[in-house]
C-alpha cells in the first residue's frame, strides 16, 4: 500500500507528510516533520512523554496512528510558547526549578496546560490525578504541582506573572 | 513484508462491507488505546483497520426515549464532561474515567474497552450492572444484545464477522436509582484493575433495594454478573447483615487466577471489600445523598 | 573552603537555569533526537532464554533483505582480554562489558543481545531481525540469589571461582566473591548485650526508571574516526568504554554528551553505542539506535535483589555494643554487584565497638546490574534501619535518641576503615527532632517512621573552564553531563567568584575533544569536583584580570583588587583609576596577553559524605492492603547549597524513587526466567497522585575540603524511605514487614495472618 498523505494544521502551521500505516504520529511528528519536542518514553501511552492536544484533547501521540491525523489541529510542546513568550505554565516550571533532567517536562507541559485549559482552578489532588499519566522520575513531582498551581493563579489573574 | 492498510470509512455500510469482505484479519479502531499497543508489541498483526470514528452518530451522547444514547467510539472525556449521564448513571461515567491517564481518556471508548475483551476493564462492570444494551451492525444489519453477550473469553467476543458496535443504550432510570464502580489497583491511578465491582441498584422511598445488578471484573475470565450477589441487596436495606450476605456472595463467585497483578486469595477477599464499599457509594447515591466522585 | 557563606551574592541564590527555556520548549536536544543525513536505523536482536548456549547464529537471509546494509554480532568485536578497571562507583570488567553488548557463546539472561542490524527504515530492521536464525540449547536457569548461590544452583560461568575465600575452590560457583569487614569482635560482644534484634530482610530488584530510553547515533569514517551522538552519564566514560571493546585509539572517538533524560547511574556505562559503531562500520553509514522501554527493562542495568540478614546487640541505655548483617546481592549475568557499598553503608552512620559484615556477589540470569543512586546502600539500610525500629521499640527508647546514642562524629572509626570528619549526622538527627512533622499528631490507622541513610560522595577527575568573551560576557565549560542541573550550578560558583550576576555566566558541555577529561556524572561529584574545577578556572580568571588591570594601569599587581566584577585599585595610594569591568578588560585582551580564559583539570580529593534521615507518615487501608504517604519530610546534610531548588530536587526525587522501591516496583520473573512485567504499565513506579509534597530540609554542615562547603546531596535521599515507610508501616499496624516491595497483597496477608495469631 502507497503512503498516506496527510494534511493537519500543527501548531497552527498547515503541514503535510507522508506516512505508513503502522506509524504513529508521534513517528510523524519526530521522524517526518522533525518535531522532536514530542518524547518517546513507552511507546505504550503509559509514560505521558509524548502528549500532544489534538482538536483541543489531551492525547498520547504514541496511541494515535499520523493516518488519522488527517484533518486535525494539533498542539505539540512546540507551539506551547508564543515566539518567545513563554506560556505561563512554562515560566513557573522555570521559576520553580520544576524540572531536572527535562525529559518529561514536554509532555508535562502540555498536559499541564491542558489541564488549566480545562479546569483554571484545580486543587492539588485534582491536579496530582490529571497529571497522573505524565511520569516524571527525577522530580518526585513536589516542584512540578507547585509551578502548575502558580501557573493557574497567574492565569486566573490573582497574580502578577 | 506485509503492509497494513487503514480505512475511514463515512458510512456504515461502507465499515460492514470492508470489514465482512477483508481477505485477512481487520480490526475496528476507535480510540486505539488498546489496539495501538497490541500493534506495537506483535501481539496483534492486522492486514486492515477500520477506523470508525467518521461514521455518523457513533461520536456523541443523546438523550432518546428516557434514556441515554452514547456513541460507540466516544471518548471517556466526553462521557465525564456530560452533565445529565452523570447525573443519571454516575456508575458508568466513573468506571469509563477510571480507564488509564488523561490522555488515555482523550481517546478510549466504550465500545474499545467492551471489545479487547479484558476480564479486568474497568467500563464492562459498571455496563453491566447497567444492563445497557450495545447496538451491532453487520452484514445481516442491526442487532441490539445485553453487553454481557459481548465479551466470550480473554480477547473474545460474540461478535461476528463484520460486526461491530454503534453505540450503547442506557434504560431510562426508576426513582431512586443510581449506581456506582470502585476497583482496586495498587497505585492511585494508572493500573488495570486488580479487582472491579460495578452495582446499580434501585430504593423504595424507603430505602429498600428493589432491584440491583451486581458485576466484578477482573476474578474470571471475563466480567462477571454475580445474581447471588444482587439477591442479597434485593429487598434488603443496606444493614451489616445485607453487607456480609453480599461479601459472601461476591467472593463466591470470583473464579480469579494468580498472576502478575493479583493472587487469587488477595482478590477474592478484595472482591468481597470492593462489593460493600460500592453497594454503599450507590445506596448512598440512590438516596439522593451524595454525588461525589468516588476518587 | 575560601567563600564565606555570609557574603555570597550567587551561590546559595535561586536563578533561572541556562538551559530552562530550551528544555521547557522542546528545543533541548537528547539522545534519540539527532539525526544525520544518510542515516540508517539499528535494532536489537535479543535472546528469549534466560539461559542459554548459542550454537550458531546464521544472519544471511537478513543480510540479503532490501534495505538491510549490515549485521553484526561479537564476532564483529575483537575479543578482549578479561581486565578490571575503576570507573564511576564500581569496577568494571571490558570482557564482561563487551559480553554484555553483544554475547559471546552464551546468553546469560533473557534480552541478552545476541546481534543488530541497521538498515534504511525501522520497519526493514525489525523484519531482519526476524530473519536472523539463532540456535540455542536451552540451559536450567536460577534468578533468586540464595537459589543461585546452592550447589546443585546452573552455573552461569565455568571460569569463575569464588574470589575472598582461601583456599581458592575449584569447582567454579555463582559466587563472585565474597567481602568481609570486621571490627572488634561482635561474636564475643553479643553474648555482653542486653537486648537482642534480629531480622531476616529481602528486596526485589528494581529498575532507575528513567523515562529516556538509552539511544545514540553513531558515524563511522572511514578513515577511522568515529563521532558519537549519545545521552550519558559520562561522554568520557562513552568514548573510552567504545575505544576499548572495538580498539579504536580514544582520540580517534569524538563523543557529544547529548542531553539526557535521566540516568540515576543506569546511564554510567554503553550498550548501544559500540554496536552502533560496529554497524556503522560495516555499512558505511551513520546508524541510530534506541532501545525500547521493554528493551530498557529487559537488557539494560536494574540494581540487585538481595537478601539480607542484621542482627544487633545493645545495653539497656541504647548503646550497641555488637552488629552483623549478611548480605547477599544479585549481580546479574556478570559478576559485580553493589555488594561493598553495601557492606559498608548500613552501619556507616553509626559508632559501633564490634561490627562483622559478610557479603555474597552473586551471579544469575538476569540482566547485568548497573549502579542505581547510593548503589548497595539502600538495601543495606532497609534491613538495618528496619532493625534499629525494633530495637529502638524493644528497649521502650526514642527511635531518633537511639540513633544519637550512637550517631557517628566527627573522629568515629568506620567499621570499613576512614575515620569520618566534618560530617553532619547529629545535626540532621537535630533537625529531624526538632521539625514538627516530628511532633504532629497522627489519628487511628496512620503510623509514623524513621529512617536513616549514608552515601560516600566521591570526587575525582574533572576539568571546567572559564572563558571570557570580547564583550566581557562569560562562558563557562564543564565536562560533566548534565543530569539534574548541575549547570546552573557550575555556572553559578563561576559567576561568584568573577562577581558576576548568573545571568552573565552560560555554562556548557563540550564534547570530549574540546575539553579536558572528565570522571562520569555520578557518585554525587559534579558540584563537588566539577564545580571545584571550574572554581579554580574562575580564580585564575580572576588573578590573570588583575594582572592586566595591572599592565593597563601600570602599578603592582599587589596593588590591583577584584570586587564585584571590577579591577579596582586597591586603597588610593595605588591610582585614581576607574574601575575596570569584564568588558573593559576583554576590550584589551589582545594587548595584555591574548584571549581570557582558563581551564583547570584536577583529581578532586576530600568529597564530604552526606547523611539523610527522613520521616514517613503512612495510612494504611487494612481490608485492601493499600498504603498512602500522606506525609513526607526529608532532612539531608548538604554542606552548601549552591542552588537550593536543585538541592531540593534531589531530595525530593530520591526520596521518590525509594518510595516506590518500598511500596510497589519490582520484577516479576515468570517460570522460564522472563520479565512478565517489562513496561510502565505493570512496573509501577510512583505517579503524581501517589506522593504527597515531599518536604525537603537542607541542613548545611560545610565540608572544608571545597571552596564552598559543597558536599555530594544526589544519592543520600534514595537511602532512608524503604525503610522509613517500612517503619511507619510497623507503627500503623504492628506489622513488621521484612520483605520489599510491601505491596497490598503482602499486607493484607501478613494482617490476615497476625488476625489469626492473635484469635488463636
Amino acid at each position: 500500500m502507497s503512503k498516506h498523505h496527510v494534511s493537519a494544521v500543527i501548531n497552527g502551521e498547515p503541514t503535510e507528510f507522508l506516512c505508513e500505516t503502522q506509524q504513529t504520529l508521534l513517528d510523524v511528528l519526530r521522524d517526518e516533520i522533525g518535531l522532536t519536542g514530542s518524547k518517546e518514553g513507552c511507546a505504550s501511552g503509559d509514560c505521558g512523554a509524548c502528549s500532544v492536544i489534538v482538536d483541543g484533547r489531551l492525547i498520547c501521540s504514541c496511541l494515535m496512528l499520523g493516518c488519522e491525523a488527517d484533518g486535525t489541529a494539533i498542539t505539540t510542546i512546540e507551539g506551547i510558547a508564543q515566539g518567545d513568550h513563554l506560556h505561563p505554565v512554562q515560566q513557573k516550571f522555570l521559576e520553580h526549578a520544576a524540572l531536572q533532567c527535562g525529559f518529561c517536562t514536554p509532555g508535562l507541559i502540555v498536559a499541564s496546560k491542558a489541564l488549566l485549559d480545562e479546569n483554571p482552578n484545580p486543587t492539588e489532588e485534582e491536579a496530582r490525578y490529571w497529571l497522573a499519566g505524565n511520569l516524571c522520575r527525577c522530580t518526585g513531582y513536589d516542584k512540578v504541582i507547585r509551578a502548575v498551581m502558580d501557573a493557574a493563579e497567574v492565569m486566573r489573574g490573582e497574580k502578577a506573572a | 513484508m506485509p503492509s497494513l492498510n487503514y480505512a475511514a470509512p463515512a458510512t456504515v455500510d461502507e465499515a460492514v462491507k470492508l470489514l465482512a469482505g477483508a481477505s485477512g484479519l481487520a480490526k475496528v479502531m476507535s480510540g486505539g488505546t488498546d489496539l495501538l499497543v497490541q500493534l506495537r508489541s506483535g501481539r496483534l498483526r492486522p492486514d486492515l483497520i477500520v477506523d470508525t470514528k467518521k461514521l455518523p452518530g457513533i461520536m456523541g451522547i443523546r438523550q432518546e426515549a428516557g434514556g441515554f444514547v452514547i456513541g460507540a467510539a466516544t471518548p471517556g472525556a466526553v462521557l465525564e464532561a456530560d452533565a445529565a449521564l452523570t447525573k443519571a448513571w454516575p456508575g458508568v461515567v466513573e468506571a469509563m474515567d477510571l480507564i488509564g491517564s488523561t490522555q488515555i481518556q482523550g481517546r478510549a471508548s466504550l465500545a474499545g474497552n467492551l471489545c479487547n475483551a479484558s476480564p479486568a476493564a474497568d467500563s464492562v462492570p459498571a455496563l453491566f450492572a447497567a444492563a445497557a444494551i450495545a447496538v451491532i451492525v453487520g452484514p445481516n444489519g442491526k442487532r441490539e444484545v445485553p453487553v454481557e453477550q459481548v465479551p466470550t473469553g480473554p480477547g473474545r467476543t460474540s461478535l461476528a464477522k463484520g460486526e461491530f458496535i454503534l453505540e450503547f443504550r442506557l434504560p431510562p432510570r426508576p426513582p431512586h436509582s443510581s449506581d456506582a464502580y470502585l476497583r482496586f489497583i495498587p497505585r492511585t491511578e494508572m493500573d488495570i484493575a486488580v479487582v472491579g465491582c460495578g452495582i446499580c441498584l434501585t430504593l423504595d422511598a424507603g430505602g429498600t433495594c428493589t432491584a440491583a445488578r451486581v458485576a466484578l471484573g477482573a476474578v474470571a475470565p471475563t466480567v462477571l454478573l454475580v445474581p447471588a450477589a444482587a439477591d442479597a441487596l434485593i429487598g434488603h436495606k443496606l444493614d451489616d447483615a445485607t453487607l456480609a450476605r453480599l461479601d459472601a456472595a461476591a467472593q463466591a463467585a470470583c473464579k480469579p487466577i494468580d498472576d502478575k497483578r493479583g493472587t487469587i486469595v488477595y482478590r477474592t477477599k478484595v472482591a468481597g471489600v470492593l462489593a460493600r464499599r460500592v453497594a454503599a457509594i450507590a445506596f448512598d447515591r440512590a438516596l439522593g445523598k451524595t454525588s461525589a466522585k468516588t476518587h | 573552603m575560601n567563600y564565606i557563606p555570609s557574603d555570597l551574592k550567587v551561590v546559595g541564590t535561586r536563578p533561572v537555569r541556562p538551559d530552562g527555556v530550551e528544555k521547557v520548549t522542546g528545543r533541548a536536544q537528547f539522545g534519540a533526537d539527532m539525526r544525520m543525513s544518510g542515516m540508517l536505523w539499528g535494532k536489537v536482536l535479543r535472546s528469549p532464554h534466560a539461559h542459554a548456549r548459542i550454537i550458531s547464529i546464521d544472519a544471511s537471509k537478513a543480510e540479503k533483505l532490501p534495505g538491510v546494509r549490515a549485521v553484526v554480532t561479537s564476532k564483529d568485536f575483537p575479543h578482549i582480554a578479561s581486565e578490571e578497571a575503576f570507573v564511576g562507583e564500581g569496577p568494571m570488567n571490558f570482557r564482561d562489558l563487551s559480553r554484555n553488548c553483544l554475547a559471546w557463546d552464551k546468553a546469560l539472561y533473557e534480552g541478552h543481545a545476541v546481534a543488530a542490524v541497521a538498515a534504511s527504515t525501522q520497519a526493514i530492521a525489525d523484519a531482519a531481525l526476524a530473519l536472523i536464525d539463532v540456535k540455542y540449547e536451552v540451559l536450567p536457569h536460577v534468578i533468586d540469589v540464595e537459589d543461585a548461590m546452592k550447589d546443585d544452583a546452573p552455573i552461569l560461568h565455568e571460569d569463575l571461582f569464588t574470589a575472598g575465600v582461601t583456599p581458592t575452590p575449584s569447582r567454579p560457583s555463582n559466587i563472585a566473591k565474597v567481602v568481609t569487614f570486621k571490627k572488634g569482635d561482635a561474636e564475643a560482644a553479643f553474648k555482653s548485650a542486653d537486648v537482642i534484634v534480629e531480622g531476616r530482610y529481602t528486596t526485589k530488584p528494581v529498575h532507575q526508571a528513567y523515562i529516556e530510553p538509552h539511544a545514540c547515533l553513531c558515524s563511522y569514517n572511514a578513515d577511522g574516526q568515529v563521532t558519537i551522538y549519545s545521552s550519558s552519564q559520562g561522554h568520557f566514560m562513552v568514548r573510552a568504554y567504545c575505544a576499548k571493546l572495538l580498539g579504536i585509539e580514544i582520540a580517534n572517538i569524538r563523543a557529544v554528551a547529548m542531553e539526557i533524560g535521566g540516568g540515576f547511574g543506569g546511564k554510567t556505562l554503553v550498550y548501544l553505542e559500540p554496536v552502533a559503531i560496529a554497524l556503522s562500520k560495516k555499512s558505511g553509514r551513520p546508524v541510530k539506535m534506541q532501545m525500547t522501554r521493554e528493551d530498557v527493562f529487559r537488557a539494560s542495568g536494574p540494581t540487585s535483589g538481595a537478601t539480607i540478614e542484621v542482627k544487633l546487640g545493645a545495653k539497656m541505655d541504647g548503646s550497641i555494643v555488637a552488629a552483623r548483617e549478611i548480605l547477599k546481592y544479585q549481580a546479574g549475568g556478570f559478576p559485580g554487584s553493589p555488594i561493598g557499598p553495601g557492606c559498608m553503608c548500613g552501619f556507616a552512620m553509626y559508632d559501633l565497638p564490634n561490627v562483622d559484615v559478610v557479603g555474597y556477589d552473586v551471579v544469575s540470569n538476569r540482566p547485568k546490574v548497573a549502579a542505581y543512586r547510593a548503589p548497595g546502600a539502600p538495601i543495606s539500610s532497609f534491613a538495618v534501619e528496619s532493625a534499629m525500629d525494633d530495637l529502638a521499640r524493644k528497649l521502650n527508647m526514642d527511635p531518633i535518641a537511639l540513633r544519637e546514642k550512637n550517631g557517628a562524629r566527627n573522629g568515629t572509626k568506620t567499621h570499613y576503615g576512614p575515620t569520618h570528619q566534618n560530617i553532619g549526622f547529629l545535626a540532621t538527627l537535630e533537625a529531624a527532632k526538632n521539625h514538627p512533622h516530628w511532633k504532629a499528631p497522627l489519628k487511628p490507622g496512620q503510623g509514623r517512621g524513621i529512617a536513616c541513610g549514608f552515601w560516600f560522595n566521591i570526587g575525582g577527575e574533572s576539568t571546567a573552564g572559564c572563558h571570557i568573551a570580547e564583550d566581557g560576557s562569560v562562558v563557562a565549560t564543564s565536562g560533566s553531563p548534565d543530569i539534574g542541573g548541575s549547570r546552573a550550578s557550575i555556572g553559578m560558583m563561576a559567576a561568584e567568584v568573577l562577581g558576576v550576576p548568573a545571568e552573565h555566566v552560560r555554562t556548557v558541555i563540550p564534547d570530549t575533544s574540546s575539553i579536558g577529561f572528565t570522571h562520569v556524572t555520578g557518585g554525587s561529584r559534579v558540584t563537588f569536583a566539577t564545580g571545584m574545577a571550574v572554581t579554580q578556572a574562575a580564580e585564575r580568571t580572576v588573578e590573570d584580570l588583575k594582572r592586566r588591570a595591572a599592565q593597563i594601569w601600570e602599578i603592582p599587581v599587589e596593588a590591583v583588587e577584584w570586587k564585584d566584577g571590577k579591577a579596582f585599585p586597591a586603597g588610593s595610594n595605588a591610582g585614581a583609576f576607574e574601575p575596570l569591568d569584564l568588558a573593559a578588560l576583554a576590550m584589551k585582551a589582545g594587548r595584555t596577553g591574548g584571549p581570557i580564559g582558563f581551564e583547570v583539570s584536577l583529581n578532586a580529593q576530600g568529597a564530604g559524605p552526606g547523611f539523610g534521615v527522613h520521616i514517613a507518615d503512612v495510612e494504611v487501608d487494612k481490608e485492601t492492603g493499600a498504603v498512602k504517604v500522606l506525609r513526607y519530610t526529608a532532612v539531608q546534610d548538604v554542606g552548601k547549597a549552591i542552588h537550593p531548588s536543585y538541592v531540593e530536587g534531589q531530595i525530593q526525587g530520591g526520596a521518590a524513587q525509594g518510595i516506590g522501591w518500598a511500596l510497589n516496583e519490582e520484577y516479576i520473573y515468570d517460570k522460564n526466567g522472563k520479565m512478565d512485567n517489562a513496561g510502565f504499565l505493570d512496573y509501577r513506579v510512583p505517579v503524581a497522585s501517589d506522593v504527597p509534597m515531599i518536604e525537603a530540609v537542607m541542613v548545611e554542615v560545610p565540608n572544608p575540603r571545597h571552596p564552598f562547603g559543597a558536599r555530594g546531596v544526589g544519592e543520600v535521599p534514595i537511602v532512608p524511605p524503604m525503610a522509613a515507610i517500612a517503619n511507619a508501616i510497623r507503627s500503623a499496624t504492628g506489622l513488621r514487614m521484612p520483605d520489599l516491595p510491601m505491596s497490598p497483597p503482602k499486607l493484607r496477608a501478613a494482617l490476615d495472618a497476625a488476625a489469626r495469631t492473635s484469635s488463636a
